[in-house]
């Protein structure tokens, strides 16, 4: 008994120091989701809202809203690649190249932040609206550019938005990245393009991997984005979501909007990551 | 012709002058090495060799051929790193096989395979190519990086400071298995070192270097036998200097008066630049050049030079035994083999001795 005394009392503690976030867990994100799933097999009520019942009309139902579907499922992967294209440029200058003045370059990506995201946002409508970028297009010859409710409007937006998300898990892995690797390899008759190749690209993959995750996660929710310079032509889940459940008030078929995507997620988080492990890059995914 | 040649290559960082106007020129098949302290140009040396950093001025050469231009990953040479940069998403076959896939033609599978193994198991690693570099002990490590770099069969391999992660035993081990292995192979082995011991015991020649410069180039027996300066009879073994200013100038000998007054002679270094009346020197004396015999007994010998004092420590080094001494001259150092000295089991600290040399065991030195 006595010897049981300290494993014991460890146990207690860890237990103790789990229980909030345990709470926190069931009470936000099980219970929640649980409900969803109810009212998913549940009905509309005559006046909106929900009735209960179990059918699964609600999901067989899905297909009226496949647009919402296909331009989510296009543009955040979509969206996804441009981020990575123009942060990885960035990540690998800030985190190789720049020498003095870094900390204040790196303020300089996450500044933004400091205002707010739908007035920044709004910032954009202006900017490609006819007023904005088309009209200083036409001064130049090229007439007729719309930009505004498009979709390269919202992947302008989705690259504008989150960039400084991709940026940072890439610079942290190039930053880490030991610079003498990258002589040995000039050492061992590898051009600057073989070094990036076979030494760069594979070492910062893990940062890759978790900025991608991060981005591709957060768009497959995007709500603010298609709203504003989608312009309710370019719309996304999100938006479908608000709209079966404030305007039309379905939120049984909302409800099954929610979890349908809830599972596209879980299967697309899954690849990523099994990917990711057949990489060997996962050693140090610290997303996940 | 030399493997390689450097004409007075000049690199600066800045204000700094890494490495000043050197020119040297390193024998085909040789092991050399660069010893010196830190920040005397010695890694800068390496890496102009290697194509890391371009002279601002002169000539780099490897095996004839001007280097001028030639960026890194096109000189036949390679290196070893101080902490090996093996590259840790890759296993040891592949770190191993890197510097071959990057060859044009491309080695065949078979012929890949077969390179590594033989790589390996000229360090005696064979069997570990499905290892990660960090599965290694740093013994193993290190040889991963020579097998790495001899596997491409440069011209010259470079060493910087390839020893001064691992423990002394495992030191002298590898010391003894890299210079088989330069044997062996016969390729030019250079190697940049602070670790004078390292250097001596297994270079053909050694490159002294101070601020940027060459002090002196030379055999280590030449560089212990004939140091040009203070500097590298400092660098080369231990040393005792008594400093002062030459009063008299014969052909191949100098008459030093200490700072003390005492007039020391000793012949002058056949390595050193002619020393000038009035100019500083030290008189340099090695440990093992002084005899040490108990205060109250006569000389065994006549000896040219003797002084009294008493011991004031005693250190045991295996097979010689040292002895700081306190006395006339401040403090010297001596030593003496230990069967010579397990007779006189009374020098012990505190005893009266008298110590003294032959004047053609000292030297007349420079002192710079």
């Amino acid at each position: 008994m006595k010897r049981a005394g300290p494993g014991r009392r460890r146990a207690i503690v860890t237990a103790l120091l789990l229980a909030p976030s345990t709470l926190w867990f069931v009470a936000l994100l099980v219970m929640p989701l649980v409900v969803v799933l109810v009212f998913s097999l549940g009905e509309r009520a005559p006046a909106g809202g929900y009735q209960a019942g179990f059918t699964f009309a609600n999901y067989l139902n899905l297909p009226a809203r496949l647009t919402a579907f296909t331009n989510t499922l296009t543009l955040a992967p979509v969206g996804t690649l441009l981020c990575l294209v123009f942060a990885y440029p960035l990540a690998y200058f800030l985190a190789v190249k720049v020498k003095r003045a870094k900390l204040m370059l790196l303020v300089l990506v996450i500044l933004p932040f400091w205002t707010s995201f739908l007035l920044r946002t709004y910032a954009w409508i202006i900017l490609l609206s006819g007023k904005g970028i088309p009209s200083w297009l036409a001064v130049v010859g090229i007439e007729g550019v719309r930009l505004i409710n498009t979709p390269t409007a919202v992947l302008i937006g989705i690259v504008y938005g989150y960039l400084p998300l991709m940026v940072f898990p890439i610079y942290v892995s190039l930053e880490r990245l030991d610079k003498r690797l990258l002589e040995a390899a000039a050492d061992l008759y590898a051009d600057p393009i073989a070094t990036f190749r076979r030494v760069t690209l594979p070492l910062s993959l893990p940062g890759v991997v978790t900025g991608c995750l991060l981005v591709f996660i957060l768009l497959m929710g995007e709500y603010l984005i298609p709203q504003l310079l989608g312009g309710g032509k370019v719309f996304f889940i999100g938006n479908a979501l608000v709209d079966l459940f404030l305007q039309s008030r379905n939120w049984p078929f909302g409800s099954a909007v929610a979890i349908a995507l809830v599972v596209i997620m879980i299967v697309a988080v899954g690849l990523a990551t099994r990917w990711a492990k057949h990489q060997g890059a996962t050693r140090e995914v610290s997303l996940l | 012709m030399p493997d390689v040649e450097f004409r007075g290559v000049h690199r600066r960082f800045g204000p700094v002058r890494a490495v000043d106007g050197v020119s040297f020129a390193i024998t085909k098949g040789s092991f050399h090495s660069f010893l010196g302290p830190s920040g005397c140009g010695k890694t800068t040396s390496l890496r102009l060799i290697a194509g890391f950093e371009q002279p601002d001025e002169g000539d780099v050469l490897v095996a004839g051929v001007g280097m001028g231009g030639v960026p890194a990953y096109r000189r036949p040479v390679n290196m070893v790193f101080q902490h090996y940069a093996l590259f840790p998403h890759l296993d040891v076959f592949a770190n191993v096989a890197f510097g071959l896939r990057q060859r044009s033609p491309r080695p065949t599978r078979a012929e890949l395979g077969r390179r590594v193994d033989e790589a390996l198991a000229l360090v005696r690693l064979a069997g570990y190519g499905d290892r990660r570099a960090w599965e290694l002990s740093g013994g193993q490590q290190q040889r991963v990086a020579l097998a790495r770099a001899l596997i491409n069969r440069p011209t010259v391999l470079l060493l910087d400071e390839p020893l001064s992660a691992l423990d002394r035993k495992l030191r002298r081990d590898m010391q003894f298995e890299l210079q088989t292995l330069q044997r062996d192979v016969g390729i030019t082995f250079i190697l940049v070192t602070h670790d004078q011991e390292e250097a001596l015991s297994m270079s053909d020649s050694v490159a002294i270097m101070r601020d940027g410069r060459i002090v002196q180039f030379g055999a280590p027996n030449e560089l212990y036998d004939a140091p040009v300066n203070r500097y590298v009879a400092g660098f080369v073994g231990e040393t005792n200097f008594l400093a002062g200013r030459v009063v008299e100038r014969q052909d191949d000998r100098a008459s030093v008066r200490l700072d003390d007054g005492r007039v020391l002679a000793a012949p002058l270094s056949a390595g050193g630049p002619g020393l000038a009346v009035g100019e500083a020197a030290v008189i340099a004396v090695r440990p093992e050049a002084i005899q040490l015999w108990p205060g109250g007994d006569p000389a065994p010998t006549p000896l040219d030079q003797m002084f009294e004092g008493h011991i004031e420590s005693r250190i045991f080094l295996g097979d010689q035994i040292e002895f700081a001494v306190q006395g006339d001259l401040g403090r010297i150092l001596a030593r003496a083999p230990k069967a010579a000295i397990s007779v006189r089991g009374d020098l012990v600290p505190d005893t009266p001795v008298r110590f003294g040399w032959e004047n053609e065991s000292a030297l007349a030195l420079a002192d710079v």
